[in-house]
């Protein structure tokens, strides 16, 4: 659904460089929104075009005289347009914080809009529950806790049978769940987990990717770990429910995989798999060998659309990837004789040892992938050496990063240890000069004076 | 990163036969001052590493946001798969003169409707689950004798199995253990007399306010409700909002505006 609507977007009237310096500064705000624990991002499906007034013009704020009388207009008037119309306006102006503010201070206003969307007029229904939508959508948590009389409806709905109007119930009670603990804190012993559980078997992709969202805002809650994953917790937990298994139903590689929907359940897993919560379970479901596949099939993919040289393009584009898979890297390879035998005998040395430059995050985890079968002793050694590996390593130790150059020392002495050979070499490289840069850091001191000890000595 | 040309011919071909190389430690290798250890890593989800993967998640939801103000002028029906604006068309059920001109729209009312109809009484569900338990309810002679032996009153909440002797007591669960509101639309205690004279065809599962305060059918719960709660009851249903007799006359005088009927 997402990216059906992407794909109808014009491109903005500003050029590209203003584009990327807004993108920069949404960027920055929500890294500080995450340093402060604040991250809070919602959805909003908005149908209607932009008033007749003109483009980029938004519906005007409404007073309180005007919410009062599009509410009534819409309870009351007789003719079913009229009302619905009242409803649209009404839904407009709620687009401004302004009016969604005078909104709920209205009394009343809510249980209208709640007989609205309970009413037996399916158009005047659809509008209030866009209405609600309009109030999901704010950043003040006293809109969203407004919303509170409305979320046993919203959930009754989801077992309905109108696929769209689920898919806006969801979206909307995905923005309300973020919002707010007290939304959560009804909402669980509502019941939506055993109605998410029972939504799931949709076969609307647009249901789906809406429950993945919503779902992923519940999972993403600070209390999640504790009051709303693990199993213990019975009727709410998600744990315990039929969601794991038919969220990795959606991550099987194949015909049947849709990406955005694909895209909200594999972090709805990222969510519930870094709370540390149970995962045994997970895997008890399959959650490796599918994410395993999946995994295999997006390389693939790239693969085969990349050229040669572009996959580093690849990696500027999405920064997160290659410090995420060296840590798989490292977690396969720290315990395991085999993953480290696999690591040379597919000559994939060389290409890591071509990540060194990205940057000293990048740097210091190819390093310890490198250290992790160095360890392993003189039979993985000696199928480092001769080879690029030492010339590279020389390369790291002109870093000033200290924690590169820690970890390059460590590996020297790897290195050293398990093939003597390698000290000449070092020798001959100037190997010394390139130790000597570090002698008075004090991280580094006593690993950089055992290996010039070790150098001379050799 | 330049990946061996063999690399794929090579995993496609299936796991080698290898076995991995011997491990043999030296204990000079961990000594003092180096301290590699191997180990996997665990980070908690708060972790700083995975702020660059948050940071594109949630410019993957703010994305669309941003451009929604660009969003040009689209059909009634927001889906493009469905048709869009058609010519006004009547919904086909008997008895239902609605008028459309947009698929969806029609989608939704008939889902709304027509779709969860009680075959005895035409009340409309908005579940086939909330459908069954209304018939059972109210439509179930059965139901009725056996109520009076043992709890037969279902929880509504979707995953709650508790049962309950008498519709009030269902509901005071429904209200102190799920927070449900206490007048929730689709769970009205059965009335007196018979429903079929009552309601017009196509009514929801609502009732006017005033059959809400009638005795139930059902045998006296063993504490009644205090009549505090009846008051709160009247008051929590704007007297503006009707949906029994007052659904009934809007719903005629649909049928005068529109072509036929």
């Amino acid at each position: 659904m997402w990216s059906r609507r992407q794909g109808r977007l014009r491109p903005t009237v500003c050029g590209v460089e203003e584009l990327r310096r807004r993108r920069r500064e949404r960027e920055a705000a929500l890294r500080k929104a995450r340093r402060e624990q604040q991250l809070v991002s919602k959805r909003l499906l908005r149908n209607d075009a932009p008033e007749e007034a003109g483009e980029g013009c938004v519906a005007a704020i409404l007073g309180e005289t005007e919410v009062q009388q599009f509410l009534r207009q819409a309870q009351r008037g007789t003719e079913e347009k009229e009302r619905e119309g009242a409803l649209v306006s009404l839904r407009r102006g709620l687009q401004h914080p302004e009016t969604q503010q005078t909104f709920i201070r209205l009394e009343g206003s809510m249980r209208t809009l709640v007989g609205l969307l309970t009413s037996n007029q399916a158009l005047l229904q659809l509008e209030a529950a866009r209405c609600l939508h309009e109030l999901s959508h704010s950043e003040q948590s006293t809109v969203a806790e407004a919303c509170l009389p409305a979320t046993s409806y919203l959930l009754t709905y989801l077992s309905s049978h109108s696929s769209d109007f689920i898919e806006l119930c969801l979206y909307t009670l995905g923005n309300l769940i973020v919002e707010s603990e007290a939304v959560r804190r009804q909402l669980l012993p509502q019941g939506i987990v055993p109605a998410l559980a029972a939504c799931i078997q949709s076969p609307h992709v647009a249901v789906l990717e809406a429950l993945g969202y919503a779902l992923s805002q519940l999972l993403q809650a600070e209390e999640a770990p504790e009051k709303i994953i693990p199993p213990a917790s019975a009727s709410s937990s998600i744990l315990a429910s039929t969601l794991p298994q038919h969220m990795l139903q959606m991550l099987q590689p194949g015909p049947k995989l849709n990406p955005g929907v694909a895209v909200e359940f594999a972090w709805c897993l990222h969510y519930i798999i870094c709370s540390q919560v149970s995962n045994p379970l997970l895997i008890g479901h399959g959650a490796l060998s599918t994410l395993g596949l999946l995994l295999l099939d997006l390389a693939g993919a790239v693969q085969k659309t990349e050229d040669a040289g572009l996959e580093l393009f690849f990696f500027q584009k999405q920064p997160s990837l290659l410090p995420e898979g060296l840590w798989l890297l490292n977690n396969l390879t720290a315990n395991s004789p085999s993953f480290c035998t696999s690591l040379l005998s597919l000559d994939l040395i060389e290409p890591l040892l071509q990540l060194l430059p990205v940057s000293n995050v990048v740097s210091v985890m190819v390093l310890t992938v490198l250290c992790n079968v160095a360890e392993k002793g003189p039979a993985y050694c000696q199928r480092l050496w001769p080879g690029p590996l030492l010339p590279a390593l020389l390369h790291t130790l002109a870093f000033s990063d200290t924690e590169v150059v820690g970890q390059s020392l460590e590996l020297l002495h790897l290195l050293f240890l398990y093939q003597p050979e390698a000290v000449q070499v070092f020798l001959q490289q100037s190997g010394l000069q390139a130790l000597e840069r570090h002698q008075e850091e004090a991280q580094l001191q006593d690993r950089v004076y055992a290996l010039q000890q070790t150098a001379l000595q050799g | 990163m330049q990946l061996p040309p063999a690399l794929c011919a090579r995993l496609a071909a299936g796991p080698g036969a290898a076995e991995p190389l011997p491990v043999e430690r030296d204990p000079a290798a961990g000594a003092a001052p180096f301290r590699f250890v191997a180990r996997p890593v665990r980070f908690p989800r708060e972790h700083q590493f995975f702020e660059d993967g948050d940071v594109q998640r949630h410019l993957y939801l703010q994305d669309v946001i941003m451009q929604v103000a660009d969003v040009p002028e689209k059909p009634r029906a927001p889906e493009a798969r469905l048709l869009g604006r058609v010519p006004a068309f009547a919904c086909q059920v008997a008895g239902c003169c609605q008028v459309f001109d947009a698929l969806d729209d029609y989608e939704h009312h008939y889902h709304t409707l027509h779709g969860n109809v009680c075959s005895f009484c035409k009340r409309a569900f908005p579940s086939g689950h909330l459908l069954d338990a209304h018939i059972l309810e109210w439509h179930d002679s059965l139901f009725q004798i056996l109520s009076e032996r043992q709890d037969m009153y279902q929880c509504l909440v979707e995953g709650c199995t508790e049962k309950f002797k008498t519709s009030r007591d269902r509901k005071d669960h429904m209200v102190r253990m799920h927070l449900y509101p206490a007048d929730f639309r689709f769970d009205k205690p059965k009335k007196s007399r018979s429903p079929a004279s009552a309601e017009a065809p196509g009514d929801s599962g609502e009732r006017s306010e005033g059959e809400a305060m009638e005795i139930c059918s059902e045998p006296v719960a063993a504490s009644p409700a205090p009549a505090g709660e009846r008051r709160i009851y009247r008051h929590r249903i704007p007297s503006t909002i009707c949906f029994g007799q007052g659904a009934a006359r809007g719903f005629k005088s649909n049928k005068k505006k529109t072509k036929q009927c």
